[in-house]
């Protein structure tokens, strides 16, 4: 149990670091509570893994501290940290029967056997691993072995952290579900803190409470599932997050007024500064309507994936995705369009202006 | 459904079935052809039944022989897998360390059977050779040529030396072959050196070590040039391993028939140890 604090941690995999690229983490400080439940989204690449191994004591950072409970344990290995850490793919071990597997941390720290017994027959009943507890296991499935890597995280009851890196890549659709709901059951029956490293928003959305938005090493935005879709604070978490993601459309500030495609438009605050090198407005296709006045478009195409319509649309400012109600009358060639004025964004050089 | 059945594909089986039929099968076939019938040469045989083989299985010449046989092939296995695997653990993963250790390795692997003889004869010589003088001069009485338990003492290192390496390249490319997360999650287990070794590393490298066992048990159950070389069998018989006196038989003595009995009787030890060790390595995988 603790609460988990980084502060300016910056890692590099390289000797010598000449630029912004050669930076796989970049001054992260992240402040989380003891029991909380937290995601770190982003794509392939953005450092993830990294940060997750910096936590865990795998890796050590290049910069910055790791602190559980104001204690630093930067310079600590994975069993002084006492974390569990679930990867990517199962890790099994092949000789020992399912039993054995899920006893091997606790046997390793030296706890009797009828603690061992009970403990593994607790979490096997939660994975519904029993029947198969005398099986070698190595004969099962992808996702029965993943369920055995994470039977491993979970037996220890004791952890300052459970940290789960994309745990259910290998998992079927189908069996993704119930996993994920499990292992949110299990967070609101055991109260520790989890970290949930994940490219996929869903999961990650589901998940957790906070949600933790990296790209290219850096961490973008912090907030709940509902702030980071209401209000992104980067033009990254814009299209990243949200299916289709946000429209972000070039623009140009002269006397704190928004001009795009030649119409003014109203965003959520009045902007004052203007001196970027690159400003755009962003609206989400949820919160864009068809009306008689507003911006002329051309409309391109029209999805229907049955509960909504994806509408293509084409202007002079550029291209625009509008999302409607399935049972929305879809004008056929040309319309015109305006923005829910509430979630008008105006970022520049990517950052949202306030 | 219905399969369209055309039996001509087995025409393309033709050039291997002739292939092994010259390289294996006819060979082969002469020895099996010897080892029945006593021949008085110009191509005059005579047939003897399972002479030949009875007086083979009877023999305490080959008894000898084959037990010297197995104590060489056990005592080099017991030697060579462990040390392997020791060195494979500890060469580096990365670096420049790692093509020196690769060559470093390779070396003897590279050197022909009959050179490595010569060397380690010399090299093991007690009056001119570096290991057999420096030997005397710490004031061990050794002479490979002439101490039974000197010969067996440099035919087992020469050997260890020789093809240890095999081992370590096995294990080496098995060890290299484990994913990084079995380390971290051992390390987070809190799995020990040992128990890491024991759980991750030793079955993960189980279908090389099979291998490199199996390849250990056949080169050194079938070793001649380097003993022949090194000690010509002796002092005596002591180091007359089964390849050397078969050819002592057959050559040697021009025992054609019991030769051939024994060449056959030989060659059924080494597929039947083969066979029943590689099942016996295999009986866990099939299961799951």
């Amino acid at each position: 149990m603790a609460k988990i604090t980084l502060k300016d941690l910056s890692h590099s995999y390289l000797e010598q670091q000449n630029n912004n690229s050669d930076w796989a983490l970049r001054d992260v400080n992240i402040d989380w509570k003891d029991g909380g439940a937290y995601a770190l989204l982003g794509p392939s690449g953005c450092g993830k893994t990294t940060l997750l191994n910096i936590i865990s004591g795998l890796l050590n950072p290049t910069k910055g501290s790791v602190l559980f409970d104001d204690k630093d344990m930067t310079s600590l290995n994975p069993v002084e940290r006492d974390i569990a850490q679930i990867f990517q793919f199962p890790v099994i071990y092949d000789t020992m029967s399912v039993y054995d597997n899920l006893a091997f941390p606790l046997k390793n720290r030296g706890l009797s056997d009828s603690q061992i017994a009970s403990k593994v027959k607790e979490i096997a009943e939660m994975l519904e691993l029993t029947t198969t507890l005398n099986n070698r296991a190595s004969g099962l499935t992808a996702d029965g072995k993943q369920k055995i890597s994470l039977g491993r995280g979970l037996v220890r009851s004791d952890v300052n952290v459970i940290m789960f890196d994309e745990p259910l890549t290998v998992i079927d659709p189908h069996l993704k579900w119930v996993l994920r709901s499990k292992l949110k059951e299990l967070h609101q029956k055991i109260n520790r803190t989890m970290i949930y490293v994940t490219h996929d928003q869903t999961e990650a959305l589901t998940f957790a409470d906070q949600v933790v938005v990296m790209h290219e090493g850096q961490i973008v935005q912090t907030g709940t599932p509902v702030e980071l879709f209401e209000k992104p604070k980067h033009t990254f978490v814009g299209h990243f997050i949200g299916s289709p993601g946000m429209n972000i459309l070039p623009c140009e500030i002269k006397n704190g007024e928004i001009n795009f495609s030649g119409q003014k438009i109203q965003s959520h605050k009045a902007i004052k500064k203007s001196n970027f090198s690159k400003t755009q407005i962003g609206i989400r296709p949820e919160f864009i309507n068809f009306s008689k006045n507003g911006i002329p478009v051309k409309i391109k195409r029209v999805s229907n994936t049955g509960r909504h319509k994806i509408v293509d649309t084409e202007c002079n400012g550029g291209n625009i995705k509008i999302l409607s109600n399935a049972s929305t009358e879809i004008p056929s060639e040309s319309a015109h369009i305006t923005f829910n004025q509430k979630y008008t964004y105006v970022y520049g050089d990517n950052w949202i202006i306030e | 459904m219905n399969k369209t059945i055309n039996q001509k594909a087995w025409y393309f089986v033709i050039p291997v079935f002739v292939l092994v039929a010259f390289n294996a099968a006819i060979p082969l076939m002469t020895v099996v052809n010897y080892s029945f019938q006593e021949t008085f040469g110009n191509n005059v045989f005579a047939w003897e039944g399972t002479r030949w083989f009875k007086q083979i299985l009877l023999s305490e010449r080959f008894h000898a022989s084959l037990g010297r046989q197995f104590a060489f092939t056990f005592i080099i296995l017991l030697i060579q897998i462990p040390l392997g695997i020791a060195i494979a653990l500890t060469m580096p993963k990365k670096g420049w360390g790692v093509p020196v250790c690769l060559i470093l390795m390779s070396m003897p692997l590279l050197i022909p059977w009959n050179v490595v003889g010569a060397m380690w004869n010399i090299f093991a010589l007690p009056d001119i050779g570096f290991l057999g003088h420096s030997l005397n001069a710490m004031g061990f009485d050794y002479n490979f040529t002439q101490q039974p338990g000197d010969a067996w003492f440099t035919t087992i290192l020469m050997d260890v030396w020789h093809w240890t390496s095999l081992v370590v390249l096995l294990s080496y490319a098995g060890l290299n072959s484990i994913q990084p997360a079995y380390y971290q999650a051992a390390e987070i287990d809190g799995a020990s050196r040992w128990a890491t070794f024991r759980y991750i590393e030793l079955p993960k490298m189980k279908k090389v070590l099979t291998l490199a066992i199996l390849l250990r048990f056949m080169d050194s159950f079938m070793i001649y040039t380097e003993p022949f070389v090194l000690t010509g069998g002796g002092p005596g018989n002591t180091t007359a391993f089964l390849s050397i006196d078969l050819v002592k038989m057959a050559l040697g003595q021009f025992d054609l028939g019991p030769a051939a009995a024994m060449s056959l009787i030989y060659f059924f030890i080494v597929l039947l140890v083969c066979w029943v060790f590689y099942n016996l390595m295999m009986k866990n995988e099939a299961q799951s």
